[in-house]
């Protein structure tokens, strides 16, 4: 993913755009979910009618003071709005209400991780504004359709300082910034549903320059690796026409995901003047320090702290912490498996093998938060206690898991009804195991005669013999006692 | 009955209303007989509401029959301004884009007087979208000054002013952004008061500058305009910029003397050029009030000379992004495009607004441009901070100001049209307490060599209403001029 830029370096900025998880909208009581039918969720106000007037909702900023504290920025007491003025189907009043001169967070910084190692990425502001409606082309004959559903939607954009330097880089950013914005309960981080969009300002420079080059916009990503893609096409391109001599030019760029490259949209001097004035009809947003406080006390855990807390009360290695706490409601899964039974490692590997594959499989994680999951965590839990206490083994509960997918039944009701306990009589595995190496002289000779590693065909036989019930350790143990002896 | 029910003031119908003399439907039709009567001269309506008002008129008296109506203004007619949304009546801000607009919802202040009892007679003629010192700018034909009609009735709420001075309501509602309802008060001799910024909800005012707009009432006397604003003064929680505040009474500020009010006289308010029977009225005006009591002294405001250029900046600034939203997608009169998107913009634009609502889209777009914003935007929000602190100055030491509301008396149709310039400086002496969002109220206090009436504007501090209330209502009570009638217009019965 990471193109070789020789000589060049590439400087990368991003700017998200999360959409917040509002129940109702920036500036009116309209609902702000997703996926009704068109133009339900209007009202004169987020359609811009004549005369009528924004109410700021308060919930929106609280979680952008919430998504401040939580990346260390300066929450400005005074901030205000302002109107940014241009002219589009999908924006009802002619001008959207954002936040220009005094945003409502300042600074801050994500600690990244890249091949190994940690590298601290800035944030330049974030700030409050009202998504826009949506045009609908190409569905009725010669017109298009706006759809005011989204106008209004509260907004953060999320700027960073222009500070990464490859694609790996702004990938590792993008996800680690929608874990944050998830684990606040603020933003559902969905890219392909439009909830968490991502524009990219991509320039490359001689490494070691100071000076920044020509940066371009580049728009329309709506995947993680379309983002990572997209940075990769631009900086090959952009070395490409320097390295050609080609001048670059400040310009807007979407990004194809069908044909795998950006297109120009707009250059600068087409470039609106947005004409940025303070909002007449807000007045400035004072925040008390006890409402900051307030907030701040009730920040939830955030996904560095629960990963560290994984690894220092659970004994987990770094990896299964990283891969655990990557999205709020798989951490507390895993919380809810070891309450229920108290072994962190097998309920870790539980989740990041099976639980995690039939996530994917199943598409589970297209949804904000993961409910449905494949088997509730106290039946994973049950199942872990089951092999624990010797009555199946790791094997066998693979088959009762697969089981436990289709089947109401309890894991013990599984193991009883198919007949799946584990055998541990020592007594009954010394016949198997005698029956085994009475029906394979030449094998017992041939081991015997050096070639242990025919310790696997031995076992193998014995769990054949006993429909794979026999306790491995305890088989192993009984069989190399037998051949040694 | 000597007095025609036209004639009556709103204090005096609500009276007969309620002693059972006179319906709410009687003074109805008396108000849509005047309006057919007068108003092919006076033009003071963009619609009637004819079967609205008689549907409310008849609950209304039903109500009253049963002692359910108890609303200060139950069954009488008022006229509202066409910038103001009325559910159900279309609203055209006097521009051909809005010609079919029928706003679903009611502004606040429309349901304030609906919930008062009030029955909306029609929507009144006004410069399109508020902007304008002579209702000339209204795309549906300007108003005309009853005392004359061959001169203009002052904007922009010219139709409010000329509705009661030519008696086709008993009150009215008007929007003052910059002297809008004070100098159509002034040029028609009737009592007009712009409130304190924030005291009226703007929710469902077609904004002109937000900043600066404000509701206010329309009367033929101050005690009807004290009514009214009762009414429709108060916390809107849906309009931010309303202030939280209980909301005095009115009508029990209202004295009939002055002792002991300190009348502040701002010498800028006089200066060269202006017509001396307006200063002449003035200052008689100054000596009555002498005469109940107050203590006159001269103040000074030295940045009044700014406030037209920083007004016509900062209003047109809040315009040029307030008028955005008639791109022709959503509602109004859509253009059709034939280039792209941009063409369905421009046709529709360039149709649908007339030549001062499109200048002073310009004006205003060019002080927010990148390059200009420091120099002109910027500028003018600092001189108005000192304009603003001029008047916390003198407040220090008056109770009110008094000045008069503009150099002249109501000039001719057509004889500003070509000069902007002059038009814009009609407005010299009311837009100061404008960017200063100050309560000003204007009464009649005379009349010219022509006989042509002029106000005294009483301007107060912020949430003084009362103040200017208690200084005209008692200038009011000792003289004649709000008795005055204008001469009845050509094929109106008397």
């Amino acid at each position: 993913m990471n193109p070789d830029l020789g000589r060049y370096e590439g400087v990368i900025g991003l700017e998200v755009h999360a959409e917040m998880l509002t129940a109702s909208k920036i500036f009116c009581g309209c609902s702000a979910a997703f996926g009704a039918p068109p133009n339900d969720n209007t009202c004169p106000v987020c359609l811009g009618m004549p005369g009528v007037l924004p109410v700021l909702n308060r919930r929106v900023v609280e979680f952008a003071v919430r998504a401040g504290l939580a990346i260390d920025c300066r929450i400005a007491r005074r901030n205000r709005w302002a109107r940014k003025n241009y002219f589009y189907p999908d924006l009802c009043k002619g001008y959207q209400i954002s936040q220009f001169e005094l945003p409502i967070c300042e600074g801050g910084y994500l600690d990244i991780r890249v091949d190994e190692a940690t590298k601290r990425v800035h944030l330049t502001r974030i700030h409050m504004e009202e998504d826009t409606g949506k045009n609908i082309h190409d569905a009725h004959g010669d017109s298009s359709l706006v759809d005011f559903n989204r106008s209004g939607v509260p907004l953060l954009e999320i700027v960073s300082e222009p500070e990464m330097s490859s694609p790996a880089e702004a990938g590792a950013y993008l996800r680690k910034l929608r874990t944050l914005v998830q684990y606040l309960g603020i933003c559902d981080g969905n890219m392909e549903e439009g909830s968490f969009r991502c524009d990219a300002n991509v320039s490359v420079r001689l490494r070691g320059a100071t000076e920044l080059g020509v940066k371009v916009e580049v728009k329309n990503m709506n995947s993680f690796r379309a983002v990572e893609k997209a940075i990769a096409f631009e900086l090959e391109r952009q070395t490409d026409t320097l390295d050609e001599g080609g001048q670059l030019v400040q310009e807007t760029r979407l990004w194809d995901a069908d044909r795998e490259e950006t297109r120009s949209m707009r250059s600068k001097e087409s470039a609106h003047d947005y004409r940025y004035f303070p909002d007449p009809d807000l007045p400035p947003i004072i925040l008390s320090d006890d409402f900051v406080e307030q907030v701040r006390r009730e920040l939830p855990e955030l996904p560095d702290a629960r990963r560290e807390r994984f690894v220092s009360a659970f004994g987990l290695p770094a990896y299964d912490a990283e891969v655990l706490t990557a999205r709020r409601d798989l951490a507390e899964y895993f919380e809810a498996v070891v309450a229920a039974h108290d072994n962190a490692k097998a309920a870790s590997n539980w989740i990041m093998g099976d639980i995690i594959r039939l996530i994917h499989e199943r598409k589970l994680d297209d949804a904000p938060t993961i409910t449905a999951w494949p088997v509730p965590a106290t039946t994973l839990a049950a199942l872990i206690a089951l092999i624990d206490d010797g009555t199946i083994s790791g094997k066998i509960a693979k088959t009762v898991f697969e089981e436990m997918l289709t089947s109401e039944e309890s894991p013990r009701a599984i193991v009883e009804r198919k007949g799946l306990v584990q055998m541990s009589d020592e007594g009954a595995i010394q016949a198997v195991i005698d029956d085994v190496l009475a029906a394979n002289p030449d094998k017992v000779a041939e081991f015997r005669g050096g070639k242990e590693k025919l310790q696997g065909f031995f076992v193998g036989q014995v769990m054949k013999a006993t429909g794979g019930k026999a306790n491995p350790p305890l088989v192993n143990k009984l069989l190399m006692a037998k051949l040694k002896a | 009955m000597t007095t025609p029910l036209h004639d009556l003031t709103l204090a005096e119908a609500s009276a007969r209303l309620r002693d059972g003399s006179v319906s709410s439907e009687a003074l109805t039709e008396a108000a849509l007989a005047r309006i057919a009567a007068t108003d092919e001269t006076l033009h003071s309506f963009i619609t009637v509401s004819a079967d609205e008002a008689r549907a409310t008129a008849r609950a209304v008296d039903a109500q009253l029959k049963s002692g359910a109506a108890t609303g200060a203004l139950a069954g009488i007619p008022i006229a509202v301004k066409d910038v103001i949304a009325t559910a159900g009546i279309r609203t055209t801000a006097a521009s051909k884009l809005l010609e079919d607009f029928v706003p679903p919802y009611d502004a606040t202040v429309t349901t304030r007087l609906k919930n008062a009892g009030a029955v909306i007679i029609g929507k009144a003629n006004c410069d399109e979208f508020a902007m304008g010192s002579s209702n000339e700018n209204s795309a549906y034909g300007p108003a005309r000054n009853p005392w004359d009609p061959t001169r203009v009735p002052g904007g922009s709420s010219g139709g409010s002013a000329t509705a009661i001075a030519g008696r086709q309501a008993y009150g009215s509602l008007g929007t003052d952004t910059g002297g809008s309802i004070r100098l159509p008060a002034s040029y028609c001799g009737v009592v007009g008061m712009k409130p304190t910024y924030g005291r009226v909800s703007r929710y469902g005012v077609i904004a002109y500058a937000s900043s600066l707009d404000q509701v206010g009432p329309f009367g033929r006397t101050v005690e009807d305009c004290a009514r009214v604003l009762g009414v429709i003064a108060g916390h809107d929680p849906r309009d931010s910029t309303s202030v939280d505040r209980p909301v005095p009474d009115y009508q029990a500020a209202l004295g009939t003397d002055a002792a002991g009010l300190r009348i502040g006289v701002p010498n800028e308010y006089f200066i060269e050029g202006m017509q001396p029977a307006v200063e002449g009225a003035v200052r008689d005006a100054l000596g009555t009030l002498g005469g109940l009591g107050a203590t006159t002294s001269e103040v000074s405001l030295p940045h009044t000379a700014y406030a037209v250029a920083c007004y016509y900046i900062l209003a047109t600034a809040e315009a040029s992004s307030n008028l955005g939203r008639y791109d022709g997608i959503r509602y109004g009169a859509r253009q059709p495009a034939d280039d792209g998107l941009a063409s369905l913009y421009r046709n529709t634009r360039a149709l649908g607004f007339g030549p001062e609502v499109k200048r002073r889209i310009m004006l205003g777009t060019y002080a927010l441009s990148a390059g200009y914003y420091d120099a002109y935007y910027l500028k003018a929000q600092k001189v108005r901070t000192l304009i603003r602190q001029d008047f916390d100055r003198v407040f220090a030491d008056v109770d009110v100001l008094a000045t008069p509301v503009a150099p002249t008396t109501a000039f001719h149709l057509a004889e500003k049209t070509s000069d902007p310039l002059a038009m814009y400086l009609v407005d010299v002496f009311t837009n100061p307490a404008s960017l200063a969002g100050l309560p000003a109220i204007v009464v009649p206090c005379g009349r010219d060599e022509a006989g042509m009436p002029i106000g005294l504007q009483l301007i107060g501090p912020p949430f003084g209403e009362e103040l200017v209330l208690r200084a005209a209502r008692a200038f009011e009570q000792a003289t004649t001029w709000h008795r005055d009638r204008p001469p009845e217009p050509a094929g109106a019965p008397a």
